[in-house]
């Protein structure tokens, strides 16, 4: 069936639809040429419509161990190629059978370079993916829907959940889930240490009276400004703890110290992004999937101070608490998909669990 | 100003002649290089044999010295130009055994010079096997089982230990060169022989085979303050087993999970990291289909032809950002000269599919052996760009220049399925043909061809996606719909034409009316992230948005020269870049089409716009209907330019310099002959016939011996010079295929001396910039001829003669540009051989003896001008005071089972000059820089045919008198025992088995001068010596001629010093006479 997206400025750009929905959100794009699957889990991109600039997807089909959350929150999925049959040894079923499953309407054969460059100068916009013949009024309703706000609670973890390990002395880590990617778990897990998973909106007492060694913010959908009531519970954590927060995690983390976050034009979501440690003056390739950043400026006066910045355009990657145990980073140590440069980063909060 | 502020004068070592491994791309990473530093502020002093580089031009270099690439040239340089610092990590295998040997032979720390770069332990650790190997073991890289052997029998130990098959790799050579898969013991002692001859330190390497696996490459860039990145991964579509310069390679992996390119990645960085690289390396994988167990096969820890291929293929500058770290740079400091905004520090995204197709020299060398394996055998590449991998691959195919259009070869039309199916086993250059043919008739399923092939389903699967969409063209009728799926696909007007029996012209005009045409898209590291500065495309016709910006500027196309293959080689880049820097001087917007990756050409800042296609007159006809330029320039892009003129034409294209149909006047037997009826010009008495009975009474009439060929041909192919009735009647029947539409020109093979001229005409007026005159007799290839220039024994009436034919033809053939004249002088008459009104291979080696722009000028005329408006002066422009020889350089150790002998057909792959006030030692250079190993004492061996007895005795005399032994076979022998000088006498190869050869491999004979003799055993006899010399490593002379200038140089070594240079600046300047 043929298909199209429209942008709220009226661009229209065509293709053929698989699973026709109602899919209405924010268009974004992400820049990878590996792991499909990976960033069709990501909760991060909870209702948005995900484009991948790398045409050729599916090429090696499906297999749970990627899953990086119980299942697709994208709201719509727009691709060049749809490859029908992957081939690798890790193959479980195809992209499409996968998609199907989990019902999300996809456009494909799609020019998503064309759909980049508008996004790129445009700014990130309001989405539709509808059928080609669709009525005029539908198009207009479907514009009209509000772009989700509600996503934190969509994608967390109803229930507290662990992962336990076998390792001697492991520290314990409170994992607040906002949409955490499992593989940030697993790092941690492997490292060593117990992860108890908690839902988004714990209350701090709740999480302090586990006495975990650490407190981990992970990362996760939308606007940080739309979960104020979660920043209200973070400012309790602060001293009591060592905290590394990750993306959204790290943007609720600066918002607690009165920091500012501002929209970017149309976000970082890639696997190349080069983020310089300003501590050692060493570049590290990173993967990304953020739509908000902390406002340098806004850090000044606080007892905050920028760790890692973006080489491509300066924005704050990381930060750390001048004298608490406290840091955070905007890009995805975890990797899954992108390079793991980054792991580092993980053995920085084993250090500070450690008392080290 | 360089971050080490110490450095204020730079070295760079070029990679020397164009062989197979080593091929156009180290002048691409050179010139890079060289801009680089310079743009850096520094003094740039570049060394290189190889005159047809764009990198031994005066403004790429600020002393260009064109001399051999050895020690001892290299110290001489070294210690006049003092420079502080030394970069030869750019210039291939040969650039960085050169710093290796120089820093071992303390040169280096003597003349206290900074070997910049990757440091040299970092040299070691990647290339010498056991400490490689020990390094990996202390990462915990996993490497297949192996050892390193310096006899046979520790070798067949280790094999039987660990099982077979093994590969043998010599170590420190390139591209492959004497290793090997070995099945068996017999197969492990024959490779394990060849590969210690060749390695530079006796040693090979036995390792486990992992055949069958995927094979996958990183290209790895790190600098000095350890910030490392990858700049792209790449997978080949042959599995393990096939070098990787012989295989198809995509850009970026295809079938690799996100986790699996995450653990190459990572191991990549930690080995580049161990290794304490500071610049470009590559690293080669072999991971298992099923499962994540993989083996490190290899590091190169240098740019390489994978890294050209790379940095075409994301638009990141390997070569260039080496140059930086080079000088003290960090990556986060480099900017990413594509979008001018973001560093150098990150990796390219690519939203694309590339395809990199070897070229093969198979064409040429028909009795080769075309099995695929460990040694590289394509003499060059091409890369194609589109948004999915069928419409790469298909216009990878096109680019190639065999014949082919589509991934279908005629020939195996008349194949049975049987005969298919027992090929698809096959590891060979026609693999993947065959493979689309079995898809195309349905014989196999794809898991069946994977299971013979071991190449990744994903791959079939789009070759049969391929396959699909043409049987429906067969089988269904031509609807809009159909035609649509078919360009999607990535088929080509004329396959599509083919297949549903119309012509392309139909299907071009259907296509336009249904508004299918190509989109262009950017090449720009970022899959769109950020806003591009370069104008780098490709098309495809999946896609909505075309994102060209054209110009309303004046702006002309220039058209490139494709593949480098034999005959045609980088000197047709260097043309093609000379005319874009021409146009862009004249304010005029440069446009160039071409798809080697190899080359200058293609590098993004030359052209105004850069468009990576296919030369075929459909893609190229696309862009002009996109640009609609002033006109096209097709002479500076070899033959495959010319092959276009008549197409673009055609379609009511301006052709800009001498006309199409003054082209074929020059190339057309019968309107040639014409044209020297009418300027009263000789030619060799000949005839053009269509049947092989016409033929054997033409050459009666002419009389033996004759040369015959083909008609339009390039780099003498299937040439042959005959001797008598039954040679022809062969040649006849074995070598071509003679019918009415494609006639066999038979003409007198005139023995006497080759004289070569490139000039420059606009139909009025001719410039001469210089005569060339060959060393060996017409008869031998011009291309395989050493060629001198000013002539050294042409009479003054004899260069007036040559002078006042060039400029009758240039005016009768109305040439606006280049044209390239052959002559033969014999006894005194000037006889035409054949004209070529475009760029020649000399253009680059006689522009820069002779400082005439001439791609400059010729691009000036094409465009309108006239010798006299631009202000030069008509005639011969007067010669040099100094002397400059041209030597041929031949890739035969790594094509077994060719035939060395030089004959009318091209073999040579590239080039070297030789520069000097004497004309001995710029002989001496030519021959010392072509790799030949003149011996200074020690035995030859003469072998020759009896129609050579006589000259044989005077220079057997000659060698003798300098002190040589002689041994000969037994006529020969007693031919040179006539006058007096003692041979020995040695059996011939058929009667005593293997008395000659053993000598040669035991290093009894120091040289061989053998000549072609008929008759079956002596022809075997002698393909069998001369194969063994090249296994060998010693200097085999097949032409007398040769060997009369070797004697030269040796009688001139006695008395002077041999070691001398001086800058092409001081030449041309007439500066320094201390010779």
């Amino acid at each position: 069936m043929k298909g199209k997206l429209i942008l709220e400025d009226g661009t229209i750009f065509t293709g053929d639809l698989l699973n026709p929905g109602t899919a209405t959100g924010e268009v974004v794009f992400n820049t990878g040429m590996v792991g499909y699957q990976e960033s069709l889990t990501d909760p991060s991109y909870c209702s948005q419509l995900l484009t991948l600039t790398y045409p050729m997807v599916g090429n090696y089909g499906i297999a749970n161990v990627f899953m990086q959350s119980r299942k697709s929150f994208v709201g719509g999925f727009i691709i060049g190629e749809l490859c029908e049959k992957g081939s690798n040894w890790h193959y479980e079923k195809s992209l499409t059978e996968f998609l199907t499953e989990q019902g999300i309407t996809c456009l494909y054969n799609v020019d998503t370079r064309a759909v980049t460059r508008k996004i790129r100068s445009a700014g990130t916009m309001k989405g539709i993916l509808v059928a080609e013949d669709a009525p005029q009024a539908e198009i207009d309703r479907l514009l009209a829907v509000p772009i989700k706000k509600e996503v934190v609670m969509e994608v967390s973890t109803p229930e507290a959940y662990t992962l336990e390990t076998e390792a001697k002395d492991a520290p314990f880590v409170a994992a607040l889930d906002f949409g955490v990617k499992q593989n940030i778990l697993k790092s941690m897990n492997d490292m060593g240490c117990r992860v108890t998973v908690l839902p988004a909106h714990t209350k701090a007492e709740d999480i302090l009276a586990l006495n975990p060694d650490g407190i981990f913010l992970s990362n996760g959908p939308g606007d940080p400004a739309d979960v104020p009531e979660i920043v209200e519970e973070l400012k309790k954590l602060f001293g009591k703890k060592p905290i590394f927060g990750i993306c959204l995690g790290h943007q609720l983390l600066s918002i607690a110290f009165g920091a500012k976050t501002y929209k970017l034009k149309f976000g970082h979501r890639g696997t190349n992004q080069p983020v310089k440690d300003l501590r050692t003056g060493r570049v590290y390739i990173s993967s990304q999937n953020h739509g908000y950043a902390v406002d340098g400026d806004s850090l000044k006066d606080l007892p905050l101070e920028v760790t890692h910045i973006n080489v491509n355009d300066g924005t704050v990657e990381g930060m750390r608490h001048k004298e608490l145990p406290i840091f955070s980073v905007q890009y995805h140590p975890e990797a899954a998909p992108g390079p793991d440069d980054n792991m580092y980063l993980f053995d920085e909060f084993f250090k500070l669990m450690k008392g080290e | 100003m360089p971050k080490k502020e110490n450095l204020k004068k730079v070295m760079v070592i070029g990679s020397g002649p164009i062989i197979i491994g080593q091929a156009a791309e180290f002048d691409y990473a050179g010139t890079q290089a060289c801009r680089a530093l310079k743009e850096e502020g520094l003094e740039v002093v570049l060394v290189n044999s190889n005159p047809a580089t764009i990198m031994t031009d005066t403004h790429i270099a600020d002393r260009v010295y064109i001399e051999p690439l050895t020690v001892d040239f290299l110290t001489t340089i070294i210690e006049k130009e003092r420079p502080d610092g030394l970069l030869a990590t750019l210039g291939g295998q040969a650039g960085l055994n050169l710093a290796v040997q120089l820093s071992e032979a303390g040169v280096l720390e003597k003349f206290n010079v900074e070997l910049l770069g990757t440091p040299l332990s970092a040299i070691k650790r990647a290339e010498d096997r056991e400490l490689f190997k020990e390094t990996m073991e202390k990462l915990g890289e996993p490497i297949p089982e192996s050892t390193i052997v310096e006899d046979v029998p520790s070798a067949v130990e280790f094999a039987n230990d660990i099982g077979y098959p093994v590969i043998v790799r010599p170590a420190y050579t390139m591209g492959g060169t004497g290793g090997g898969i070995a099945e068996n013991e017999e197969e492990l002692i024959e490779i394990v022989i060849k590969g210690l001859a060749y390695s530079m330190i006796g040693q090979v390497l036995i390792e486990r085979s992992v055949a069958g696996w995927k094979e996958i490459e990183y290209e790895v860039m790190r600098d000095g303050a350890d910030n490392c990145i990858t700049v792209c991964n790449m997978e080949n579509f042959d599995p393990v087993g096939v070098h990787t310069g012989d295989s198809i390679v995509v850009a970026p992996s295809q079938t690799l999970t996100d986790h699996e390119y995450q653990m190459l990645r990572s191991a990549s960085l930690r080995i580049i990291r161990e290794l304490g690289i500071e610049g470009g390396c590559n690293a080669q994988y072999a991971l298992d289909p099923k499962s994540n167990r993989y083996y490190v096969i290899e590091v190169n820890p240098r740019v390489s032809r994978s890294s050209a291929l790379a940095s075409k293929a994301t638009g990141y500058p390997i070569a260039k950002v080496s140059a930086k770290i080079a000088i003290g740079y960090t990556l986060d400091e480099i900017t990413n000269a594509v979008t001018q905004k973001t560093k150098a520090c990150f990796e390219p995204a690519l939203d694309y599919c590339v395809v990199k197709f070897p070229r093969w020299p198979f064409d040429k060398f028909v009795y080769a052996d075309k099995t695929l394996g460990t040694q590289m055998k394509a003499t060059g590449e091409v890369m194609s760009i589109d948004r999915h991998f069928e419409g790469a691959i298909l216009k990878a195919v096109r680019s190639l220049e065999i014949g082919v259009h589509r991934l279908h070869m005629d020939k195996m039309d008349d194949w049975d399925d049987e005969r298919l199916k027992k090929n698809l086993s096959r590891i060979n250059d026609e693999r993947i043909f065959v493979i689309s043919e079995i898809l195309r008739r349905r014989l196999l399923s794809v898991e069946e061809i994977h299971q013979v092939t071991k190449i990744d389903n994903w791959f079939i699967e789009k070759l049969k996606n391929i396959a699909d969409v043409e049987n429906r063209l067969k089988e269904g009728s031509l609807t809009p719909k159909l035609l649509r799926a078919a360009k999607d696909v990535g088929l080509a007007d004329r396959s599509i034409a083919e297949i549903t029996g119309k012509s392309a012209d139909e299907i071009r005009s259907m296509r336009k009316m249904e508004g299918i045409l190509p989109c262009y898209k950017m090449v720009d590291t970022c899959a769109a992230e950020f806003e591009a500065a370069t104008p780098y495309y490709y098309s495809t016709f999946s896609a909505q948005e075309d994102e060209v910006r054209t110009s309303n500027a004046r702006k002309v196309v220039v058209l490139g020269s494709g593949p480098i293959r034999i005959g045609q080689g980088v000197e047709f880049d260097y043309c093609s870049v000379h005319s874009v820097w021409a146009l862009r001087e004249m304010g005029i917007e440069a446009i160039i089409i071409n798809n080697n990756p190899e080359t200058v050409s293609t590098d993004f800042d030359i052209s105004d716009r850069l468009y990576f296609e296919p030369l075929t007159p459909e893609d190229v006809l696309n862009i002009i209907d996109k640009e609609k330029p002033e006109g096209v320039i097709v002479q500076f892009g070899g033959q495959t330019a010319i092959n276009l003129a008549a197409s673009l034409q055609k379609a009511g294209v301006k052709v800009f310099g001498t006309s199409v149909d003054d082209i074929d006047r020059a190339e057309d037997r019968e309107r040639f002959d014409e044209v020297l009826t009418q300027t009263k010009i000789p030619r060799p008495q000949g005839i053009s016939v269509t049947n092989l009975q016409d033929a054997v009474n033409g050459a009666a009439k002419i009389g033996y011996p004759v040369m015959v060929r083909p008609s339009y041909v390039l780099g003498g192919r299937a040439m042959e010079i005959v001797y008598n009735e039954a040679e022809l009647r062969d040649y006849m029947s074995r070598a071509v295929k003679v019918t009415p539409d494609h006639p066999v020109l038979v003409d007198c093979y005139m023995q006497g001396t080759e004289v070569e001229v490139d000039g420059i005409s606009d139909g009025v007026d001719v410039i001469i910039p210089g005569i060339m005159e060959h060393v060996e007799r017409a008869g031998v290839h011009s291309g395989d001829s050493i060629a001198v220039y000013p002539p050294q024994t042409l009479p003054a009436k004899v260069i007036y003669t040559i002078i006042d034919y060039t400029k009758r033809l240039a005016v009768a053939l109305h040439v606006k540009g280049l044209l390239n004249i052959q002559f033969v002088v014999v006894e005194g008459e000037v006889y035409i051989i054949e004209v070529n009104p475009r760029s020649s291979r000399t253009v680059p080696f006689l522009s820069k003896v002779t400082n005439v722009d001439m791609v400059d000028i010729a691009t000036r005329i094409a465009l309108g001008s006239t010798i006299r408006e631009l202000g030069l002066h008509p005639g011969i422009v007067p010669p040099k005071p100094y002397v400059a020889v041209k030597a041929p350089v031949f890739s035969f150790a790594k094509m077994t089972d060719v035939d060395i002998a030089l004959g009318p057909e091209m073999k040579s792959t590239g080039e070297v000059m030789g520069i000097d006030y004497h004309y001995a030692r710029a002989l001496y250079k030519a021959i010392v820089g072509s790799g030949i190993k003149v011996p200074t004492e020690g035995c030859i061996l003469f072998t020759v045919a009896d129609k050579d007895k006589d000259e044989l005795k005077q220079l057997a005399r000659a060698f003798s008198e300098l002190g040589f032994k002689i041994a000969a076979t037994e006529g020969t022998a007693a031919a040179i025992e006539s006058v007096g000088i003692d041979a020995e006498v040695v059996g011939k190869v058929h009667e005593r088995s293997s008395d000659i050869i053993e000598r040669i491999k035991s290093g009894k004979i120091n040289m061989v001068i053998n000549t072609l003799t008929q008759g079956r055993h002596s022809a075997k006899d002698g393909f069998k010596i001369r194969r063994a010399t090249v296994e060998h490593g010693i200097a085999c002379l097949t032409s007398l001629d040769t060997a009369w200038e070797v004697l030269r140089v040796l009688s001139f070594m006695k008395e002077r010093r041999l070691v001398y240079s001086l800058a092409i600046q001081d030449y041309v300047g007439g500066g320094d006479d201390l010779a």
